[in-house]
């Protein structure tokens, strides 16, 4: 059995408290919501944290709520729970069917969606064990100053692997940072980078308090993901779309692809929809554009090639289910 | 009149609800007091000299308390006794990425693993071989038992002129196919406790399936007396062929039992199990088989390259199965195999249900499929044209006793409408057939010896309880309820009155294992004989009781009652009281032993040789999306002949079971070991195996052709269903989109080039035309 290395287990009570105590830990602490990466994680020798600081017992981070015109969802909602509730699916259904995209029952039921949209990225030569890790001399992101995705690379291209933030991002989300200076909102837009050594713009002692989702008449989004079994896999892609309909014309169409490279990238070419009726969407051009904009990299399992080619047939199928009529 | 009805009823495994409430104790939930945790230092390098193993900076840790290394345990061991080519940790070289260097014990295993890192190993590099083509090609890197070559074991065997076959042949087909080899994958991964006690006696409690032959290893590397060692299987979390040898982590338990004088456990990580390995060997094929054009088979031609990772393991018994088991159901009048299994440095390969036929079954399948297409007849016709009878003798030599492989065909043709359905599903949707023949036991022991193969000794309690102290190993096939079912139908005892107790050396008497699907065949019949001694005598009491002779009692449930008379009866458990006080306390062995002289005469004509063969027959239906490139197998019909179904619903689970495995290889799994000599993902992430979402909908069927051997005429089931699974679903996906994969397994990616490359190529033909 792989051993977990020790550790200290922190449970404030309040925002303020987890806040205080990141701050009092330094650079020796990790948040754990569910701990369904971080616990790997550790086991692999990835994370070392002197201290866990955990959100279970935040009471105001838990649950869904519709505030106004906007869906907030707290930090520490479980998967199971955000894939499940029917006023997401309503809203929100490419949230809802990424949510229950996740894993297997048991990472849901575990799982939030803070921890999703925090997910450490992914690499085929990274979430491997100390020892296979050694054997292979390390790598950029951990231990070692070599890609082994891109021979040469100087930048981590470890891969966004959270179903998620595809979806997050299409439905113009926002989250709320809470940290030592206050709190701020930050588009989801602007909140993956394209470093993967860490992706977020969060900050270490920053506590992710809740996804906000506008609400809007006409709107319209679905979930794609692409992987080999129909459960517990990572994306090898993930697509989310969204259309803004009014009076049948789209007014706003978003395509989103990740799982590529550290950073999930909105498809420009989608802009040619804005104008027409959903009907009359030229999908194909858009699948081409996608295909033109989106070049997946040896950072995952399977062939790159056939994920490439898989961006174009994930996004016509996104695409087919909000823009075809009923 | 009915007896007591057991055989052939439907019945829950004695375990089930122990394992489903969690009360099984599993060897990784034993704990001794004082007991240490060890953990094995392992090459990074698929290929190195061990210039220096340092572990003193190791040893310094606080709470380590011992470390060995390869001079500590420097005996050579191996499954094969002509081929003992392991060690328990590396003397002088390692061959993989993974092999084991030295071995810590410390107070827990975070300790122990921390420690590891702190072992100073001096590595002097060597050219590896790390895939077939290096091995083949650069002889110089001597990895061989000779040196100058990478050979393991060749093999060349023809039986009838196949060169003169293919001449008569109307069509002749030949394909080139390759298996990438797979991973057993047990939920349990493989766990030692070793303890020496004070009087000196070395007990070991081992996730294996072959107790006897560790008990024989031990003794032999540890330069231990057997008396002085008791080796204990306790339930197992599945094995598959995975834990069908002795292992190099048992011998360090072992070994760090004695030089501590505490209790030492090793458990191995998921990651471990990739390096332990023993899984189904890559082997690439390339297959002729000619036909006449009314579909009678003219000769098979086969060339096999396996691939066989570090070590021998079983692979001389490997590379004759690549070629013997090939001659039936589909019989060719003449035959000829070439197979040569290489040494490679990656983890060694060994047998996994099915051992080394289904990946030469995969390709002679889909051979046979190819033929019927080029003749213009149904695959299932050209089969039964073939197909081999009763009482028959193959060509290499296998005594065919009873065969239901007709029936079979007939069940899977009849209950998938293959008649009214195949090639009418339209674009993307096929189905495929394909058939199989199994051992039921190996007929010869693999030290030579002729004492017998499996034993039973009953005990007989006044209470009218029978105990089965039984040497055979129960890893999930069954084998624990099919013994209570024997004695329950002999005896008229409920299978709640029946305690088996299996597979610990200093109670029960021995069994070679659980490998080439000997269980029911070998220890039924070991059992059945013991169970009818006792059945004499409780039938001998009850007609003295009853004041009739032997021959008028009859045995139900509960009851030995008077034939004609059912009304003047005795109750078992006072038969046996009056059975005991006639003749002492009631006690039995049985044993089995094979029918010596089977098989064929020439070198190697022992392996395949056994007392008897099942048959297989699978349909499978397959949804190919045509965008993406995947397989979704929808439905698989499976029948299987197992001569007698002692218990029904365990041989529907080894059939499902074994359909699952084969989708599985088929579909996700596959063992890639990289050209660094790294494995690709040694994890559950990386290395596929299916979800329940992902398992096809199975129609298990049951064929009985009551074989004349078989206890009560039961023949095996446990791997023959797994065979003609994966040709199935690969003649099934031809069906589909009219393409043929010839590479496990059926990823998206490579059903996609396929269906480009098919298009491509018409274009090419309709632009040239």
């Amino acid at each position: 059995m792989l051993p977990l290395p020790p550790f200290a287990l922190h449970r404030p009570r309040t925002v303020q408290e987890a806040i205080a105590l990141l701050d009092r830990l330094g650079a020796g602490a990790m948040l754990i919501a569910g701990g369904t990466d971080v616990l790997p994680s550790m086991k692999l020798g990835l994370a070392a944290p002197r201290d866990l600081v955990a959100l279970d017992g935040i009471a105001r981070l838990r649950g869904v709520r519709l505030d106004a015109d906007v869906l907030r969802i707290g930090a520490t909602t479980s998967l199971d729970v955000l894939g499940s509730d029917r006023t997401v699916a309503e809203i929100a259904p490419a949230l809802a069917e990424a949510a229950r995209a996740v894993g297997g029952p048991h990472h849901r039921r575990m799982g939030t969606l803070g921890g999703n949209l925090c997910l450490d990225t992914r690499c085929r030569f990274y979430d491997q064990s100390a020892f296979w890790r050694g054997a292979l001399g390390f790598c950029l992101k951990k231990d070692g100053n070599q890609c082994h995705v891109v021979p040469g690379g100087q930048r981590c291209v470890a891969a966004a692997s959270n179903d998620t933030a595809a979806a997050a991002i299409a439905l113009e989300g926002r989250v709320v940072l809470a940290g030592p200076e206050g709190e701020r909102t930050v588009s989801l837009r602007d909140f993956y980078t394209a470093n993967g050594l860490a992706n977020t713009v969060r900050a270490p002692g920053e506590i992710l308090l809740e996804l906000a989702v506008p609400l809007r008449r006409g709107r319209r989004s679905a979930y794609e993901k692409l992987r080999r079994r129909a459960a517990i896999d990572f994306p090898l892609l993930s697509v989310a779309v969204r259309a803004d309909v009014d009076d049948d014309v789209v007014v706003a169409l978003d395509v989103v692809v990740s799982a590529l490279a550290a950073r999930p990238r909105t498809v420009v070419g989608a802009a040619a929809a804005v104008g027409r009726a959903p009907a009359s969407v030229d999908v194909a051009a858009i699948a081409a554009a996608a295909w033109k904009e989106c070049r997946p990299l040896a950072n995952l399992d399977e062939e790159v090639e056939w994920r490439r080619e898989m961006v174009p047939v994930l996004v016509r199928r996104a695409l087919a289910r909000i823009l075809s009529p009923g | 009149m009915n007896g007591p009805g057991r055989i052939g009823a439907r019945a829950r495994r004695g375990d089930t609800l122990r394992r489903a409430r969690g009360e099984t104790r599993y060897t990784a939930d034993l704990t001794l007091p004082r007991m240490l945790h060890a953990k094995l230092v392992r090459s990074p390098h698929p290929h190195a000299r061990v210039v220096r193993v340092d572990t003193s900076r190791a040893l310094a840790l606080p709470g380590v308390v011992a470390a060995i290394s390869g001079t500590d345990v420097p005996a050579r061991f191996g499954i094969l006794p002509f081929t003992p080519d392991e060690r328990a940790l590396a003397v002088g070289t390692v061959r993989f990425v993974g092999d084991a260097v030295a071995a810590i014990a410390a107070r827990d295993e975070r300790t122990a693993e921390e420690a590891c890192a702190l072992v100073e190993v001096t590595y002097e590099l060597l050219a590896a071989a790390t895939d077939l083509d290096t091995a083949i090609a650069h002889p110089e890197i001597g990895l061989g038992a000779k040196p100058g070559d990478n050979v393991s074991k060749k093999v060349d065997l023809a039986f009838g002129d196949v060169d003169e076959g293919l001449a008569l042949a109307d069509v002749v087909v030949s394909g080139d196919y390759y298996f990438e080899g797979s991973a057993h994958v047990p939920i349990e991964p493989h766990c030692t406790l070793a303890q020496v006690d004070g009087a000196g006696l070395l007990t070991v409690w081992s996730t294996t399936q072959v107790p006897h032959y560790l008990h024989r290893e031990l003794s032999r590397v540890l330069g231990v007396s057997p008396a002085r060692i008791r080796v204990v299987q306790p339930p197992l979390g599945g094995a598959f062929g995975g834990k069908s040898e002795p292992f190099g982590h048992e011998i360090c338990a072992a070994k760090l039992a004695f030089v501590t004088g505490r209790p030492v456990r090793i458990l191995l990580t998921r990651e471990e199990e990739f390096y332990v390995h023993r899984g189904r060997h890559p082997m690439r094929m390339r297959f002729r088989v000619g036909a006449t054009k009314d579909g009678a088979l003219t000769a098979v031609d086969a060339e096999t390259a396996i691939d066989g990772g570090a070590y021998s393991s079983f692979g001389v018994v490997t590379t004759y199965y690549s070629g013997q088991l090939l001659t039936i159901p589909s019989v060719s009048p003449r035959y000829r195999f070439s197979s040569t299994r290489y040494f490679t440095n990656k983890p060694p390969c060994g047998p996994k249900r099915g051992h080394g036929s289904v990946q030469p079954r995969f390709a002679f399948e889909v051979t046979l499929d190819k033929v019927a297409v080029k003749l213009g007849m149904d695959p299932i016709e050209l089969r039964r044209r073939n197909a081999v009878s009763a009482n028959t003798t193959s060509v290499n030599g296998m005594r065919v006793t009873s065969s239901g492989y007709l029936e079979c065909l007939a069940e899977v043709e009849s209950a998938s409408g293959w008649r009214e359905r195949r090639g009418k599903l339209g674009h993307g949707r096929g189905l495929g057939v394909a058939s199989s023949a199994y051992i039921s036991g190996t007929n010869y022991p693999i030290y030579p010896n002729d004492m017998p193969q499996s034993a039973v000794a009953l005990k007989v309690d006044r209470s009218g309880t029978v105990t089965v102290f039984n040497g055979a190993s129960e890893i999930g096939q069954g084998t624990d309820t099919m013994l209570a079912t024997i004695v329950a139908e002999e005896l008229g005892l409920d299978l709640g009155a029946i305690r088996v107790v299996s597979a610990d050396s200093d109670l029960c008497p021995v069994d070679l294992g659980a490998y080439s699907s000997r269980g029911t065949f070998m220890n039924g019949n070991a059992c059945l004989s013991a169970a009818r001694q006792i059945r004499a005598r409780l039938v001998e009491a009850a007609a003295i009781e009853l004041g009739v002779a032997p021959a008028d009692v009859f045995v139900s449930r509960g009851f030995l009652c008077v034939a004609a008379e059912t009304g003047r009866a005795v109750a078992i458990d006072a038969a046996i009281r009056l059975a005991e006080a006639r003749h002492g306390t009631l006690s039995a062995v049985g044993w089995y032993k094979s029918p010596q002289g089977l098989g064929g005469t020439y070198r190697g004509g022992a392996i395949g040789a056994s007392p008897a063969y099942s048959f297989t027959a699978h349909v499978a239906e397959v949804r190919v999306d045509l965008e993406t490139g995947a397989v979704h197998v929808v439905k698989v019909w499976c029948a299987h002949d197992c001569g007698r179904a002692l218990c029904p619903t365990l041989v529907q689970g080894q059939i499902e079971g074994s359909v699952y495995m084969g989708v599985a290889e088929a579909i996700f799994e596959e063992h890639v070991i990289e050209a660094s000599g790294r494995h690709r993902g040694p994890n559950l992430l990386d290395y596929r195996i299916p979800t329940s979402l992902d398992v096809p909908e199975i129609d298990a069927r049951i064929v009985e052709s009551n074989d004349p051997e078989g206890p009560y005429g039961a023949k095996e089931a446990g791997e023959g269903p797994l065979h003609s699974s994966i040709p199935a679903v690969a003649n099934a996906i031809y069906d589909a989109i009219g393409v043929r994969l010839d590479r496990l397994p059926f990823t998206p990616a490579r059903v996609l080039r396929a269906l480009r490359e098919a298009r491509d190529g018409r274009e090419r033909l309709e632009k040239g035309a």
